[in-house]
């Protein structure tokens, strides 16, 4: 048996991991707008994503590979962040100089609305600041919620929490 | 309090051991809390039983859970008559209680909410005309020729079938250390019931024991409904359950302590807090490691048993198989027993999820259909395509011990 992942001690997949992983898209991709970021490293039996993509982006020989993802299709929709029964999936936009945009997938009331400043945490739970809400969407009690960031945090926000 | 244990036991109109957890709230019901031994009821209290009924069908399906209710659906589309017991008032098994998505394929109903997966396969079920459901009734035991004994709260029944798919689950397991009878230390699963069936918070400051999938959902859905959620202790030295549901927790801040367990816990009269200490590669506790966390929820998550009391009843030839949960029937890869006639899905042929469950249902339940009406072209093509497709589904390299453990129970041929 091969040496088992640190994620798995630590609930935490880094940014190296991701890279070393083929899970981040190469730099030029991400200059050029939003596209998905998929944290799912482990064989799981399930396929959700595949379906959920209405660009066809997202591919898989058996439903227990790990999911590909098709750069140059993904359009940085979300449909795969509010759909993935995992909540594995972001969406990261560096397209922008100043400013980044990441999409994650929210389960808690109150709900998140556009205008509100929210906070951002990191795949630890560590508060990283606040950010604005860009963009709300909802499928079946999933939101997906858009969030203005540093573009340094993109790669960082994963979560974030509504002060109630 | 999944429906199995004696934890909720409570003097209910007084009739005494009553499972409160799946006992439905009415107007004017008094309920009492028993300590020692109950009264013998009085006539009186005890609903009428209104004698006996005969029964004769195609197939019993015993336990109304994912397994049982696609075996039921499978059975009943091949124009069989079916009846199907369960002992909650509603069906679905554990499958009300979950709120989260699951995974799964979209044939499989991959990516909806297990509560939502409950209701649709039950509304499917209650609009067959050739399915009796009987709830809140307990098969209590499996006779010669395959007689099945019913009791329901006011009826017994005795009913004859031509196959018989149990899938009865699984018990939760529970922990043994100083301060666990105290109030606020319960099963996962009875937070689970509390919360997500009928919206109770079982606490406010939780520990949660074990870090499998159940132990991260439970959790999770604690944190959703408000909860603080101090840590999550797990013995072993990597997380027990997928990674995708420990990032989850993980990005709250919810911290998971590898290498750690509870030592004890105690409190006045209910759980104040809990010392918990680290241990070592063969989960010895290290000394002056301990420390204490308050907390009044103590969510013990260390695993399930198969509930196997019926087929060890009706003579299923058993086999302890640590890797399956417990004590299992042997069986083919039809799912029949040693017992012909007798097929199992679900957690009873060895703990996995509610997916693999509802498969095993589709497959017991052709198995059913080719017992009594022979090997139809379409049934045993079906049926291939599932074992097939469930021998994938187990490829994955976590379940490699449920795979290993499955191999074992496998029998190449029923005899007799």
């Amino acid at each position: 048996m091969g040496e088992v992942p640190s994620y798995r001690r630590t609930g935490i997949v880094t940014v190296d991991e991701l890279k070393k992983l083929g899970l981040l898209p190469p730099g030029e991709r991400l200059k050029k707008g939003p596209v998905a970021i998929i944290e799912c490293p482990e064989k799981i039996p399930c396929n959700i994503c595949v379906d959920a993509c209405p660009s066809k982006a997202i591919s898989m020989e058996s439903i227990i590979d790990t999911p590909k993802l098709d750069w140059n299709k993904c359009t940085g929709c979300g449909m795969c962040v509010v759909l993935c029964p995992g909540l594995a999936i972001f969406v990261v936009d560096l397209s922008k100089k100043d400013k980044a945009y990441v999409t994650v997938p929210h389960e808690f009331l109150p709900e998140p609305k556009v205008g509100d400043e929210v906070i951002l945490l990191d795949r630890d739970g560590k508060k990283l600041g606040k950010g604005k809400v860009v963009r709300v969407f909802e499928r079946n009690k999933t939101f997906a919620v858009t969030v203005e960031v540093p573009p340094e945090l993109a790669m960082e926000v994963r979560a974030i929490w509504v002060e109630k | 309090m999944i429906g199995k244990c004696s934890s909720c036991f409570m003097n209910v109109d007084g009739v005494p051991n009553v499972r409160t957890c799946i006992e439905p709230v009415r107007e004017g019901i008094k309920v009492y809390r028993q300590s020692g031994l109950p009264d013998v009821p009085k006539p009186k209290e005890v609903e009428h039983v209104g004698g006996e009924e005969v029964i004769e069908t195609d197939v019993l399906v015993i336990g109304g859970g994912p397994a049982g209710l696609e075996a039921t659906l499978t059975a009943a589309k091949y124009g069989l008559n079916v009846v199907l017991v369960n002992e909650h008032f509603k069906l679905g098994g554990q499958l009300v209680k979950q709120t989260h998505k699951f995974f799964g394929s979209k044939e499989l109903f991959g990516g909806l909410r297990g509560f939502q997966i409950a209701e649709h396969l039950s509304k499917k079920v209650s609009e067959l005309p050739n399915v009796k459901v009987l709830t809140r009734t307990t098969a209590y035991g499996i006779f010669r020729d395959l007689w099945v004994g019913l009791a329901s709260r006011d009826k017994l029944y005795r009913v004859k079938a031509k196959a018989i798919i149990v899938a009865t689950g699984a018990q939760e397991n529970y922990l043994a250390f100083p301060g666990n009878d105290l109030p606020g230390v319960m099963g996962a699963g009875g937070a689970q019931t509390l919360m997500n069936e009928y919206g109770i918070l079982p606490g406010e400051e939780v520990l949660t024991v074990g870090s499998g999938n159940v132990g991260l959902i439970v959790s999770y859905q604690l944190l959703q409904a408000g909860a603080k959620v101090k840590a999550i202790l797990e013995i072993a030295p990597t997380i027990g359950g997928w990674f995708v549901h420990a990032a989850k927790v993980r990005r709250y801040g919810i911290p998971i302590l590898i290498q750690h367990t509870i030592k004890e816990v105690w409190g006045h009269e209910r759980v104040e807090g809990a010392t918990i200490v680290q241990v070592d590669e063969r989960f010895k506790p290290i000394p002056r490691t301990e420390r204490e966390v308050t907390c009044d929820l103590v969510l013990l998550a260390v695993g399930l048993t198969p509930d196997h009391t019926l087929l060890a009843q009706a003579g299923a030839k058993m086999a302890w198989i640590p890797e399956l949960g417990g004590l299992v029937a042997l069986r083919n890869r039809y799912l029949e027993t040693t017992v012909p006639g007798v097929f199992i899905a679900g957690d009873i042929t060895g703990i996995e999820e509610a997916t693999t469950a509802m498969i095993e249902g589709r497959i017991a339940g052709l198995s059913a259909v080719i017992k009594v009406l022979g090997p139809i072209d379409e049934a045993v093509k079906e049926r291939e395509k599932l074992i097939a497709f469930l021998e994938e589904y187990r490829k994955a390299p976590v379940l490699s011990r449920t795979r290993m453990g499955m191999k074992k129970a496998l029998i190449p041929e029923i005899r007799g």
